[in-house]
């Protein structure tokens, strides 16, 4: 689809996007090739909109309706909104409005860092419209190289968005991990901030074989920012990319994870809760490539909405003519609070190979009205008891984190969002 | 003491129980016997508080307060407690988690000072022995992929944990061999004394072979239509309830 035929609002934001690309390209620091490349794509095809299949349940209509400017006042108090991660314990890359804070960051020792510079990496396509944008626009991000054989133990990987600015802003990270061969690395990735910004990260993983990558995403953002980011993952021969997505805030927000197993017995794990409410719309969309024998993947994704919110999850699975043996599953399940949210679940598997074990599923269900009575029967209040319930369904997606701080960090954060949830 | 006079309920517009009259004072064990469809686990639902069933007379009072105006966790706190005849599994909560956090919000509303993990599990871990039961019951999810018998026996190691000042038992013993009979039967005497009552409610007369009950009732079509000492089950056993009910018909 061109530019031309999309609705005038999506149309003229990415003009806007490409003035601002414009004024600023020869003194954004960067691959000016890869960078050109990015705006090439996007002036030729814009924002995504709604008559693009992977587009049609999410419209960005209410982000083309904001106007967002490059940030340029640097945030200096963040005290306050790191104080909320101080129990992960861990190296800190930090950065604000999408560009590195080494005064607030702690660099880690075990793995080589660079920043100042978009992490272009290898992996990332710009025929999705955002990773595009992104190209075009991205000022800063972390390159991060684990060496073959290395154990880097956990990085924490950290956007703030503020409002100091006066007007909405929009930023564009770009990172690029590196595993080697044989090493590991956990990446915890927060995405959190306050006022009305457009946060538009894209995330590379190179995972070598025999390597492993725990990648967890905590996304929190400010209730009127847009959170639109895109991971890239290619994983190597017997090794692992782990990964769990929670999306708790934000007021449209979208992760898509493309991951593509790439060695023999590749295995790819990409769990997501997405828990939302008020007038929220959260999308979780994956693809999966088999494209080596013997390959696994693993989706587990659980949905909690209230209010009239409205969640996506779109979750493909692509199996190559040679990726025999290959074992695919998806688990799609939603516990919908309100008669207001709506859910729309796509599964899509495209099998070319004939032996293959590839199931799905896909459940949409209220709180158990006989689970709710039986924990008040035993003096569990109402509330509570479905508290206890929410944590029960999130389980199966939850449980599976290793990283104990990560996980607690995060049942904090949803027990959180549980107590003052938007109605 | 649990006084209940004149109760009728109706389940979807129907009424169920038509005008239930019974006293069960503190320290008595009672036992509510009856055929199928006469109303037993109706008479339990509604004493315990659950959605579904409308009272559409009579009151239930329990140590001199309206058990119909509280909330199924008032009740808890207050000292009811229900044993299910389907008891329900609860996936994603461990058992242990479940039973601290149940037995703590009844110590809250209680205004007494909560147990922390290791009192918790000191007590958990004391009641299971002397119930006879293994120990990874506290590390299991609640009722998950447990037997028939393990469920019911869930339920006594609730019972012991919880205290409660009446225990209701609706139709525990169904599905249960006689060695998990006894398990069950031995945890609801070990709590019985002077502040302990419990309305057994049952199909069978075996039950009450192990747990001998002060006085038995027989429910029949939503009334009580005799009471009588412990031997009135064992006629009932003999006879069956037809001769019963003709008789008080």
């Amino acid at each position: 689809m061109n530019a031309v035929s999309q609705p005038s609002s999506l149309q003229a934001s990415a003009q806007a996007f490409l003035a601002r690309y414009e004024g600023l390209k020869d003194r954004m620091r960067g691959d000016t090739h890869l960078r050109a490349a990015g705006a090439d794509s996007f002036a030729r095809h814009g924002l995504p909109g709604p008559r693009e299949e992977a587009w049609r349940y999410t419209s960005l209509r209410p982000l083309a309706d904001i106007a967002f400017q490059e940030p340029l006042v640097m945030m200096t108090d963040c005290d306050a909104q790191l104080a909320a991660f101080a129990d992960l314990d861990a190296p800190r890359l930090v950065f604000v409005d999408g560009r590195f804070r080494s005064d607030l960051s702690v660099v880690p020792a075990a793995a080589r860092v660079r920043t100042g510079l978009p992490g272009y990496g290898r992996l990332a396509n710009n025929d999705e419209k955002l990773v595009a944008l992104n190209s075009m626009l991205a000022e800063d991000g972390a390159t991060i190289d684990v060496d073959a054989g290395v154990d880097a133990g956990t990085v924490l990987l950290i956007s703030l968005g503020s409002d100091a600015h006066g007007h909405p802003v929009s930023f564009h990270p770009r990172h690029d991990i590196r595993l080697g061969r044989g090493a590991k690395l956990t990446l915890i990735e927060i995405n959190a901030g306050e006022g009305v910004y457009f946060n538009n990260p894209v995330l590379t993983a190179a995972v070598s074989d025999d390597a492993e990558l725990i990648h967890l995403r905590r996304q929190q953002e400010a209730p009127g920012a847009f959170h639109l980011s895109t991971v890239f993952a290619e994983v190597g021969a017997r090794a692992t990319y782990d990964s769990f997505s929670l999306s708790l805030g934000g007021r449209l927000a979208r992760v898509q994870v493309h991951a593509r197993l790439a060695g023999e017995k590749a295995i790819a794990h990409l769990n997501a809760a997405q828990l939302l409410g008020g007038n929220q719309h959260t999308d979780f969309t994956t693809i999966v490539r088999h494209d080596a024998p013997a390959t696994a993947s693993r989706q587990t994704v659980k949905n909690v909405l209230t209010g009239k919110s409205r969640c996506v999850f779109q979750g493909k699975i692509e199996v190559d003519r040679i990726a025999q043996k290959t074992d695919g599953y998806q688990m799609n399940q939603t516990l919908l609070l309100s008669r207001d949210a709506e859910i729309d679940s796509k599964p899509q598997l495209e099998i070319y190979a004939d032996d293959v074990k590839c199931s799905h599923g896909a459940t949409v269900g209220e709180l158990d009205a006989e689970q709710l009575f039986y924990l008040r029967s035993r003096g569990v209040p109402v509330e509570d008891a479905r508290n206890m319930l929410v944590r029960a369904f999130l389980s199966e997606a939850l449980d599976p984190i290793t990283h104990d701080a990560a996980r607690e960090g995060m049942e904090a954060a949803i027990a959180a969002w549980w107590a003052g949830r938007p109605s | 003491m649990l006084e209940i006079k004149g109760l009728r309920a109706d389940v979807a517009e129907k009424e169920i129980l038509k005008g239930i009259d019974l006293v069960v004072p503190t320290g008595e064990v009672h036992a509510i016997m009856g055929p199928n469809g006469s109303g037993k686990s109706t008479l339990s639902y509604v004493l315990s508080g659950r959605d579904g069933y409308e009272v559409t007379g009579g009151s239930a009072t329990f140590e001199g307060h309206d058990l119909l105006d509280m909330e199924p966790e008032e009740r808890a706190a207050a000292g009811v407690f229900l044993a299910f005849q389907y008891p329900v599994e609860l996936p994603g909560v461990g058992n242990a988690n479940f039973l601290r956090t149940a037995l703590n919000a009844q110590r809250r509303a209680r205004g007494e000072s909560e147990l922390d993990a290791v009192q918790f599990l000191k007590l958990a871990r004391a009641e299971i022995k002397r119930l006879s039961m293994a120990d990874d019951m506290l590390k299991r999810n609640v009722n998950v992929g447990f037997s028939g018998g393990e469920k019911k026996r869930n339920e006594v190691l609730q019972m012991a944990i919880l205290r409660p000042k009446l225990a209701i038992l609706d139709e525990t013993d169904s599905g249960l061999d006689i060695d998990a009979l006894k398990i069950v039967a031995d945890g609801v005497n070990a709590l019985r004394g002077p502040a302990f009552s419990a309305l057994v409610i049952t199909h069978y007369q075996r039950l009450l072979d192990h747990i001998v009950p002060d006085r038995v009732h027989v429910l029949a079509d939503g009334r009580i239509i005799r009471s009588g000492g412990p031997e009135l089950a064992h006629e009932l056993e003999a006879n069956g309830y037809a001769a019963v009910v003709a008789e008080a018909a």
